[in-house]
């Protein structure tokens, strides 16, 4: 099967039942992508598919045969999407793990909704554990970033 | 010795070692790191002892060790400790480059292997690495800048005093002459390191970084790129990926497994046992069946056609609910006194009024975002281990035990951790790894714990039960506190079981309980360890705390009184509280000395008068509304936490504020002791509300974050106000990380009480309001 990630074409030929997460990390050493929990509860893993955000731990390679996937090394050729400015302008991380997953959703959310309200804003990261305990930052990176996309 | 040595908690289970200390009035543990005469004239206030020296491996500051500087000027800095999201990887280099006097944007950091015979201890632990290597790492980089200036004034043919190092460059003063760090940096690494009674610090008003929080974490750019590499990350030529199914009960072994239905998975290479380790089996792997596979994922498949069968052994009757009910047995009666003063006994049989109270705190879990992993190369007589260990040294020691090697033979790389919170002091993942590719001939192999395998094979958070009985007399004075403190030890990991907590955890914030009661007893009951107890995030200061803080509030709505005016009655006059003069058994100042770091109530005084100021305490609040206070001394730091609830009609809780005012001597980083508190009032929010591990027929009964639950984003403690204490640089720094969660669920209790008028003893909160 075909698979676009970081618009670039890739062949897949093993078992179709693999989640994408671990074609991403295993195979394509796009380790950007977390695994957290392996099943869709902490968003760890988050990616976009044709520019949404999905769980890419719950998402098998059948599913995504065909589609555009982007991760976290694909979000912006520097490093400077305005929401990974925002992050580190407010000195978002601590031990950083969540933090690609985190930082995927919020990009997501500002495609979507260019002005999410507190709550949406909250709903929407409300999938993304940080046990290090970001999340006052996670939300005031994203509440910064929505006023500059 | 040191691979018998290589953890503070294994140091402090050590009976003579502990006797010394009490003997000799703490001092005997430290070699005290930067003695008071070390800078005779110079900075003297800035020079105190600490406990550095005692650990494995004590305090090492030699720049030749930790700092090499390239002719391009580019310093290169050695971080010795573990990065779990402290900051301390940035925060002990940031120390050396300022007094260096180099210019951060021209600083790499380098992260050291295992070897604290090189570096000292690497054990990233205990809040420590600020409070122990402040002093050693400013005087590194200060004995550093002292070799580029007598480079620079031998090169120039100047006397030393005309040279002053500024800015990554020297300068010869009269002439203006300037001579880059890169120019210099041959010369001055051919430089003896000087004597450190010869090192001279900076003045604090000198400093460009230590103190400012101007400093931006060094993995920021990685991480918010996706680029940070952690353990579960990590990619080599070669290698294979194993996942282990391990005995569901502590002690358990394999009684038979389909090997061959696991090998027709594709991707499937091998199939390998793993011995189980008897008790005590300090961080030996639990045993099991790993499969080793192509991938992650043909190994987890390969796992589940395993069908491993399992001999459960003596803990397989380990239910929470029995264990609960035999704690609160235990509880209720005598126990061992560990600090006596007056007569509890007398003064509660005269006393007008007795209160008990009773409190339950159930074992936690660490869940740190990234689960445990490692990678292990184990060939050729050699071993080395890339994992995202906590304790590198100890790790090392750990292997060259498990593979039969010196140390010498073992090389430990530290990756990021992804959270650590004390599991991941723990190496039993690395060993699996070291084992598997001793198994595969040397193939690098990495295991990955998937979210189950680590909330179902952890080293718990101590389950615990607190009795606490308290007198009052005619004039509503307390005249009488008792408090029994009933949990399975974490020493059971390292001795045969001591069924009771040892005197680490008894210093875990309730030996040195500060109250102004004359008549003051503090005892341990008996509690049997029946499975993998391991330290967690402020580990027994979080039941004794909840207990200590619970129970002031209880007497003071008992009285009508203020709960906060209460507590500051409580903790009594600032005066110095000395627990050596009336304890019965051993004592632990989280391994440093009493003279350094007393209980100082008038300390813990004034941060709870600080957060409730902040706070607005006892201001007017809308309905449903309540403040909780409570106050800790933990790690040596004292910290006071006003939370604030709102509590809606079906009973749901949030937390629309908190204040906590910290006090941790001299801060060397502000911006990220604010991340730790933030961070520990999540975490702390998530212990009062959420997380429980129960036991039944031995097994964990919770497996991922559907039925361990843990906060998100937007459930409360989005708006924590961190009040940090100013200290000038001769009050000696002290710990961070953890001691922001000891106070939280008490506070939060507290004001669940003040907002509904229901007393919350057992946590988790769960469904309690809404029942
Ligand atoms: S790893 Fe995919 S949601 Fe947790
Ligand atoms: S920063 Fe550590 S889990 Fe979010």
């Amino acid at each position: 099967m075909q698979v676009k990630v970081n618009k670039q074409d890739r062949k897949y030929e093993g078992d179709p039942q693999m989640p994408l997460m671990w074609y991403l990390r295993d195979e394509l050493g796009l380790t950007g992508t977390k695994f957290g929990c392996g099943v869709g509860l902490c968003g760890a893993c988050t990616v976009h598919v044709n520019g949404k955000a999905v769980r890419s731990c719950a998402m098998s390679m059948k599913d995504v045969a065909g589609q555009a996937v982007t991760t976290i090394e694909g979000l912006s050729p520097d490093g400077n999407h305005p929401i990974q400015k925002a992050w580190r302008a407010e000195n978002v991380p601590q031990c950083g793990y969540c933090q690609p997953g985190q930082i995927m959703q919020g990009a997501a959310l500002l495609i979507e909704n260019k002005k999410p309200s507190d709550e949406e804003i909250k709903s929407t990261m409300a999938g993304n554990i940080c046990r290090c305990g970001c999340y006052q930052r996670i939300f005031a990176a994203v509440k910064a970033a929505s006023k500059e996309v | 010795m040191k691979s018998f040595k290589n953890t503070i908690i294994e140091n402090v289970s050590r009976r003579d070692l502990l006797k010394g200390v009490v003997s000799a009035g703490g001092l005997v543990l430290a070699v005290q790191f930067l003695p008071r005469d070390a800078v005779a004239g110079q900075n003297a206030a800035a020079q105190y002892a600490t406990g550095a020296g005692g650990m494995p491996g004590g305090a090492v500051w030699d720049p030749h060790v930790f700092v090499s500087i390239a002719t391009d000027g580019t310093v290169s800095i050695i971080t010795h400790r573990s990065e779990m999201g402290t900051g301390s990887r940035t925060s002990l280099p940031m120390a050396v480059a300022d007094e260096m006097e180099a210019d951060w944007s021209k600083v790499k950091i380098v992260q050291a292997p295992g070897d604290e015979q090189k570096y000292g201890n690497q054990d990233t632990d205990g809040s420590r690495s600020i409070r122990h290597f402040i002093q050693p790492m400013r005087a590194c980089g200060a004995a550093a800048r002292q070799m580029l200036e007598k480079a620079a004034a031998i090169a120039w043919s100047v006397p030393d005093t005309e040279v002053r190092a500024e800015n990554h460059m020297v300068v010869h003063i009269p002439s203006g002459k300037k001579m880059g760090y890169g120019e210099l940096a041959a010369a001055a690494a051919a430089m003896p390191t000087p004597e450190l009674k010869r090192v001279t610090l900076k003045d604090p008003s000198e400093f460009r970084y230590i103190g400012k929080g101007n400093v931006q974490i060094t993995d920021m750019r990685d991480i918010t790129m996706g680029k940070a590499m952690y353990a579960q990350d990590l990619q080599m030529p070669g290698m294979v990926y194993a996942v282990v199914a391990r005995p569901p009960v502590v002690g358990g072994k394999v009684k038979s497994f389909d090997a061959a239905a696991a090998m027709k998975v594709p991707g499937v290479l091998k199939v390998v046992q793993i011995p189980a380790t008897p008790a005590p089996a300090k961080f030996a792997p639990k045993g099991g069946v790993a499969v080793v596979a192509k991938n992650t994922w043909a190994a987890l498949r390969g796992r589940e056609a395993l069908n491993v069968t399992w001999i459960d052994g003596p803990n397989g009757d380990y239910d929470s609910d029995t264990f609960k009910a035999q704690m609160a047995a235990n509880a209720r009666k005598p126990g061992n006194v560990e600090r006596n003063e007056g007569d509890v006994d007398k003064a509660l049989a005269g006393a007008k009024k007795v209160i008990e109270r009773e409190y339950y705190i159930p074992h936690g879990h660490h869940a740190t975002m990234e689960p445990p992993a490692a990678v292990a190369k184990v060939a050729g007589g050699k071993a080395e281990v890339w994992a995202c260990v906590q304790s590198p040294g100890g790790t090392r020691g750990d292997v060259a035990g498990a593979m039969g090697m010196k140390e010498a033979d073992v090389t430990v790389n530290v990756t990021l951790l992804g959270g650590g919170f004390g599991r991941k002091s723990k190496c039993d993942f690395a060993l699996e790894a070291a084992l598997l590719s001793r198994d595969m001939g040397g193939t690098p192999v990495k295991v990955v714990w998937t979210r189950e395998d680590d909330i179902q094979h952890g080293f718990y958070h101590s389950v615990s039960y607190q009795h606490v009985t308290a007198g009052l007399d005619a004039n509503n004075k307390v005249v009488a506190w008792r408090h029994r403190s009933v949990s399975p030890s974490l020493m059971s990991n390292f001795m045969p079981d001591p069924k009771r907590e040892s005197a680490l955890e008894l210093g875990l914030g309730l030996i040195d309980t500060p109250f102004d009661v004359p008549n003051l007893r503090l005892e341990t009951g008996e509690a049997v360890s029946k499975t993998r107890i391991g330290w967690f995030r402020s580990v027994n200061n979080i039941p004794h705390a909840f207990a200590m803080q619970s129970m002031v509030a209880e007497l003071a709505a008992e009285l009508g009184r203020d709960p906060k005016d209460f507590l500051l009655e409580m903790i009594g006059p600032a005066r110095i509280v000395d627990p050596r003069k009336t304890v019965t058994s051993e004592l632990w100042n989280y391994g440093d000395p009493w003279e350094t770091y007393p209980v100082d109530t008038g300390r813990l005084r004034r941060v709870v008068e600080r957060a409730a100021k902040e706070a607005g305490w006892g201001r007017k609040l809308p309905a449903g509304h309540g403040m909780g206070i409570a106050v800790q001394r933990s790690f040596l730091t004292y910290v006071a936490t006003v939370v604030e609830v709102a509590v809606d009609k079906d009973g749901t809780v949030s937390v629309p504020r908190v204040d906590t005012a910290i006090d941790a001597g001299f801060i060397v980083n502000p911006e990220r002791v604010r991340s730790q508190v933030e961070g520990a009032a999540v975490m702390g929010l998530s212990i009062a509300k959420y997380t429980e591990i129960t036991f039944k027929n031995g097994r964990v009964q919770q497996s991922n974050f559907g039925d361990y639950r843990v906060l998100r984003i937007g459930e409360g403690a989005m708006d924590v106000r961190t009040h940090i204490i100013a200290n000038g640089i001769e009050v000696p720094s002290s710990g961070v990380g953890e001691p922001g969660v000891p106070p939280f669920a008490p506070a939060f209790t507290n004001a669940v009480f003040a907002a509904t008028g229901k007393r919350i003893r057992n946590l988790p909160l769960g469904e309690q309001l809404s029942a």
